[in-house]
C-alpha cells in the first residue's frame, strides 16, 4: 500500500472532525425562511367572512401602503391570544386584513364580537386554498405585504407582545 | 446506597483501566510478559462495570426517585418492563450500557483468548481498556448516571411513549452489542499493528468477534427497521434517517471485514486492507454513537443537543480513531502481503465484494454528512433524502447481489473451471422472473423490476455451494454462508415487492363507510375510548374482508399523560402474502375520521430475510467455534498419547 493511501483514512478523519467541530461551535439554526419572501402575493379573490365587512382579493393588498395579512380562525386557540396584540398594532396605525380559514360566518362574528375586531377586510377561505397558496401551514400566521403587493415577511405562529416592535420594523422596511 | 455503590464500582473500573494502559506501555517497551496481570485486571474491570450497570438497573426497577436520572426518565405507573428498559432509554444509561459491553467484551477476550500471541493480546487488552477509560471519563465527568436528586421527587417525568414498546427493550442493547463487539476487532488490529504480528492466526482469532458483532448488528438493524415500521405509523421500513445510517455504516464496514478476514485467515493476503477495515468498522460505530448522542444531525431520533457532551465525545473519537489511523499509516508499510492470487479466484471475488461494500459505505457516509459540509462551506441548507440513496446505492447493491451468487463458487488462488455453466439455472430463473414482471405489470419501476430479477436469480445461486455434494457433510460455515446469502435474496424480494405493489389509501370515513385498498374492503365500524396503564386511547374498529373471511383491526390514537404525547398505534394484520396496515388519525367536525390503509404484499420478507442473514452468521459462528474446539481437543489427545 502506498504512503499516500495509508494516510488517506487519517486525512478523511481530519476533514470529518473539522466539520463536526464547526457544527458543535455553530449550533444548527432551524428556522425556515419563507419561500414567498420577495414574491408577489398569489392572486386570489375571497368572499367576505362577515356580511358587514368587505371582501378580500389580492388587489386589495397592493394599495401603496404596507399591510399585515393575518390568517386566523375562530376555532384556533392561539388566535384568541393574538387578537389583543393585533389590536395594539391597529392602534399604532397598522392596516390589518384577515383571512378566516375553514370558518362559519356566525362563529367569526361571535369571535370578533367577544374579543374586538382588528381587521379592515376579512376574506373567508373555507377550503384553505388561499392559505395553501400562501405557503402557510397553520393558524395563526401573518404576512407583511408591501404597497406593491410583494410579500416581505412571513410570521409563523401568533405574534406576541415582545414581537410587536419587530413587526413594526418589518412594516417600516416594507414602505 | 445502591446508586453510590454503582458510582464507586465505576470509579474503580476507571482506575483499573488506567492501570491496564500503563501495563500495556510497560509490556510494549520491554520484553517482560505481562499477560497474566493484564488478563486478571481486564476481568476485574469487566466485572466492576457489570456491577455498576446492575446497580443502575436496580434503581430503575425500583423507581428510586432520589436518583435524578430515574426522575427524568421514569414514572411509577409505567409497566415494569419499560421501567427496566428505561435504564438505557436515556443518554447516561445508554452510555453506561455502551461501556459495560465494552468492558465485558474485554473481560471475555482476556478469559477465552488462546490463539493470539501473548504480546499482541496484552496490547489488545490495553487498547480495549484505553477505549473504556475515555468512556469512563465521559460518564464520570460529563454524564453521571448516578447523580442524586435532593430532595427526592414525588413522581417521575415519564419516558417518551414512542420508546414504550417491546422493541425498545431489545433494539438498543442488540445494536450496542454489535457496535461494541467491533471494538475487539479494533483492539486486536491495534494490538497486532503495535507488535507487528499481523498474520492469519490473528485473523482466525478476530473472525469470531467480527462474526458475533455482525450478527447482532444485523439483528439490531432488522429489529429497528421493523420497530420504525409499526411504531411510527408511516408505513415505511427504512427512511435513510441519519441515525439509521449511523447503524448501517458499521454494518457495511463489518460485512466487508467479515469477507476480507477470510482471505487473511485462509491465504495470509489483504493484511493492510483488513487491518484498516477493522479500525474503520469500530470507528464507524463511534461516529454513529457520536452522531446519535450529540444530536448534530437533524433526525427523527430527536435527542437533545448538549455542546459539552458533544465536544467530549468528539474529542474521544478524534483521539482514538486518529491514533489508530496514525498507527496504521506508520506500520502499514511493514505489512508483507501473503500468497499472490490470480484474476479469476475467490480472493478477487472477495476484493470486488469489499470494493462494492466500501463504495456503498462511502455513498451513505457522504449522503449523511453532506448537508453538514455544504452548510459549513456555503451556508446553504439542504437535506439529502431517499431519492439520492436509493438511486445511487440501489444499483450498486443489485450488482453486489449478482456477484454474491458467483463469489462462493470460485476456488482460492485461481479458478479455471467454467463457472457460468453452474449458473445457468439461476440465470434462467432470473430471466423468467423478469419476463413475468413485464407480462404481469408492464408499468413497474426499473429498480423493483431488476430487484425481483436479481432476487430470484440469487435465491437459486445462493444454494449452489451445497449442490453436487452431500449437504449434510458440508461444513457448518458453508451452511451459514448459504443461509445468509439466501437471506439477501429473500430480503431483496421483499423490498422489491413492497416498492412495486404497495397500495395506499387515505380517506375520511364515518362509521359504516367502506374503503378499498388492494384486494381488501375495509369497513369502518366505530370508535370507542379505551385505556391502558399509563395512557388513554381512541380505538377504531375496522372490519376487513377480501371475498371471504373477516379480519378485525383496531388501530389506536393514544394519549400519554407523562409526558403529554399523542402516538398513533397502527393495527397490522399479517397474512402469508402480505400485511394489511391501518392507522387512524384525527376526526373532523362532521364525525369523519382520517384513515390510512396500506396493503403491502410480501413486505414481511424484508425482515425475514434479515433474520435469515443473522441466522446464517450464527451458523457460521457455531461452525467456527466447533472446529476450534475440536482442533484443541485433538491437540490435547495427541499430547496425552505422546506422554502416556
Amino acid at each position: 500500500m502506498s504512503r499516500a493511501l495509508r494516510f488517506a483514512p487519517l486525512a478523511i478523519l481530519l476533514v470529518l472532525i473539522s466539520g463536526l467541530v464547526w457544527r458543535l461551535a455553530t449550533p444548527a439554526d432551524t428556522t425556515i425562511g419563507s419561500k414567498l419572501d420577495g414574491k408577489p402575493i398569489p392572486a386570489f379573490n375571497l368572499p367576505a367572512a362577515l356580511p358587514t365587512k368587505p371582501t378580500l382579493n389580492s388587489a386589495d393588498l397592493a394599495t401603496g401602503q404596507p399591510r399585515l395579512v393575518n390568517i386566523f380562525a375562530s376555532w384556533c386557540v392561539p388566535c384568541i391570544a393574538e387578537v389583543k396584540v393585533l389590536q395594539q398594532l391597529k392602534a399604532r396605525g397598522v392596516h390589518i386584513d384577515g383571512i378566516a380559514v375553514r370558518d362559519r360566518p356566525d362563529d367569526v362574528a361571535n369571535f370578533l364580537a367577544e374579543r374586538g375586531n382588528p381587521y379592515e377586510r376579512i376574506g373567508s377561505d373555507t377550503q384553505s386554498q388561499v392559505q395553501i397558496s400562501l405557503g402557510s401551514s397553520g393558524v395563526p400566521e401573518s404576512f407583511v405585504v408591501d404597497g406593491k403587493g410583494i410579500i416581505r415577511y412571513q410570521h409563523i405562529g401568533p405574534i406576541t407582545d415582545d414581537e410587536v416592535p419587530m413587526i413594526l420594523a418589518k412594516l417600516e422596511l416594507a414602505k | 446506597m445502591i446508586a453510590e455503590a454503582g458510582l464507586a464500582a465505576l470509579w474503580l473500573a476507571a482506575g483499573l483501566a488506567a492501570f491496564q494502559f500503563i501495563l500495556m506501555i510497560g509490556a510494549l517497551r520491554s520484553e517482560v510478559g505481562l499477560v497474566r496481570p493484564m488478563r486478571s485486571v481486564a476481568v476485574v474491570q469487566g466485572v466492576l462495570t457489570i456491577i455498576a450497570f446492575a446497580m443502575l438497573l436496580l434503581v430503575f426497577a425500583t423507581t428510586d426517585l432520589s436518583v435524578a436520572l430515574v426522575y427524568e426518565n421514569s414514572h411509577s405507573a409505567k409497566p415494569f418492563i419499560y421501567k427496566v428498559a428505561g435504564t438505557w432509554g436515556n443518554h447516561e444509561g445508554s452510555m453506561l450500557l455502551w461501556v459495560t459491553i465494552l468492558a465485558a467484551a474485554g473481560a471475555w477476550l482476556a478469559i477465552f483468548s488462546k490463539r493470539t500471541s501473548e504480546r499482541t493480546l496484552v496490547a489488545a487488552l490495553g487498547s480495549q481498556a484505553t477505549l473504556a477509560l475515555g468512556f469512563y471519563a465521559f460518564l464520570l465527568i460529563a454524564s453521571n448516571p448516578f447523580a442524586r436528586l435532593n430532595p427526592a421527587a414525588p413522581e417521575g417525568q415519564g419516558l417518551n411513549p414512542l420508546l414504550q414498546d417491546p422493541g425498545l427493550a431489545f433494539h438498543p442493547p442488540t445494536l450496542y452489542v454489535g457496535y461494541v463487539g467491533l471494538s475487539i476487532a479494533f483492539s486486536l488490529a491495534v494490538g497486532a499493528l503495535l507488535t507487528n504480528q499481523v498474520d492469519n492466526k490473528l485473523a482466525q482469532a478476530m473472525r469470531p468477534w467480527v462474526l458475533g458483532a455482525w450478527i447482532f448488528l444485523t439483528l439490531g438493524i432488522t429489529a429497528g427497521s421493523y420497530w420504525a415500521y409499526y411504531e411510527l405509523g408511516w408505513g415505511g421500513w427504512w427512511f435513510w434517517d441519519p441515525v439509521e445510517n449511523a447503524s448501517l455504516m458499521p454494518w457495511l464496514a463489518a460485512t466487508a471485514l467479515l469477507h476480507s478476514i477470510n482471505v487473511l485467515a485462509a491465504r495470509g493476503a489483504l493484511k493492510a486492507w483488513t487491518m484498516m477495515l477493522a479500525v474503520i468498522a469500530f470507528s464507524m460505530s463511534m461516529v454513529g454513537t457520536f452522531l446519535v448522542r450529540s444530536g448534530v444531525l437533524t433526525s427523527v431520533h430527536a435527542f437533545a443537543i448538549d455542546p459539552e457532551r458533544g465536544t467530549f465525545l468528539l474529542a474521544l473519537l478524534a483521539i482514538y480513531v486518529g491514533a489508530a489511523f496514525i498507527l496504521f499509516a506508520l506500520r502499514g508499510a511493514m505489512l508483507k502481503e501473503g500468497a499472490p492470487f490470480e484474476l479469476v479466484s475467490r480472493e478477487t471475488g472477495l476484493v470486488i465484494n469489499n470494493l462494492l461494500l466500501s463504495v456503498i459505505l462511502v455513498i451513505v457516509f457522504v449522503g449523511t454528512l453532506y448537508p453538514l459540509f455544504v452548510e459549513a462551506l456555503s451556508g446553504e441548507k439542504l437535506s439529502v433524502g431517499a431519492p439520492y440513496f436509493n438511486s445511487v446505492a440501489g444499483p450498486l447493491a443489485l450488482i453486489l447481489a449478482v456477484l454474491v451468487g458467483i463469489g462462493p463458487l470460485l476456488a482460492w488462488r485461481r479458478d479455471k473451471r467454467p463457472l457460468f455453466k453452474q449458473l445457468t439455472i439461476p440465470a434462467l430463473l432470473g430471466v423468467t422472473a423478469l419476463v413475468i414482471t413485464f407480462i404481469v405489470v408492464p408499468s413497474m419501476a426499473i429498480l423493483p423490476r431488476l430487484g425481483l430479477m436479481v432476487a430470484t436469480y440469487l435465491a437459486g445461486a445462493a444454494i449452489l455451494p451445497l449442490i453436487g455434494r452431500n449437504p449434510l457433510r458440508a461444513p457448518l460455515a458453508t451452511w451459514g454462508m448459504v443461509v445468509a446469502h439466501f437471506g439477501i435474496a429473500v430480503s431483496l424480494c421483499g423490498m422489491a415487492m413492497n416498492a412495486a405493489f404497495t397500495e395506499e389509501r387515505l380517506g375520511i370515513a364515518r362509521p359504516g363507510d367502506r374503503l378499498n385498498v388492494g384486494p381488501w374492503t375495509v369497513e369502518f365500524a366505530d370508535v370507542t375510548p379505551t385505556a391502558g396503564k399509563n395512557w388513554t386511547a381512541l380505538e377504531g374498529k375496522l372490519r376487513a374482508t377480501r371475498g371471504q373471511g373477516l379480519v378485525i383491526l383496531k388501530p389506536q390514537t393514544r394519549f400519554y399523560s407523562d409526558p403529554p404525547t399523542t402516538t398513533n398505534e397502527a393495527a397490522i394484520e399479517t397474512f402469508w402474502n402480505g400485511q394489511l396496515y391501518t392507522v387512524i388519525g384525527k376526526s373532523d367536525e362532521n364525525g369523519g375520521w382520517q384513515l390510512r390503509l396500506w396493503w403491502k404484499p410480501f413486505v414481511t420478507l424484508i425482515w425475514a430475510g434479515g433474520a435469515l442473514i443473522a441466522l446464517g452468521g450464527a451458523l457460521a459462528l457455531a461452525g467456527r467455534l466447533w472446529r476450534l474446539r475440536r482442533r484443541r481437543r485433538q491437540a490435547e489427545d495427541w499430547r496425552q498419547e505422546r506422554y502416556a
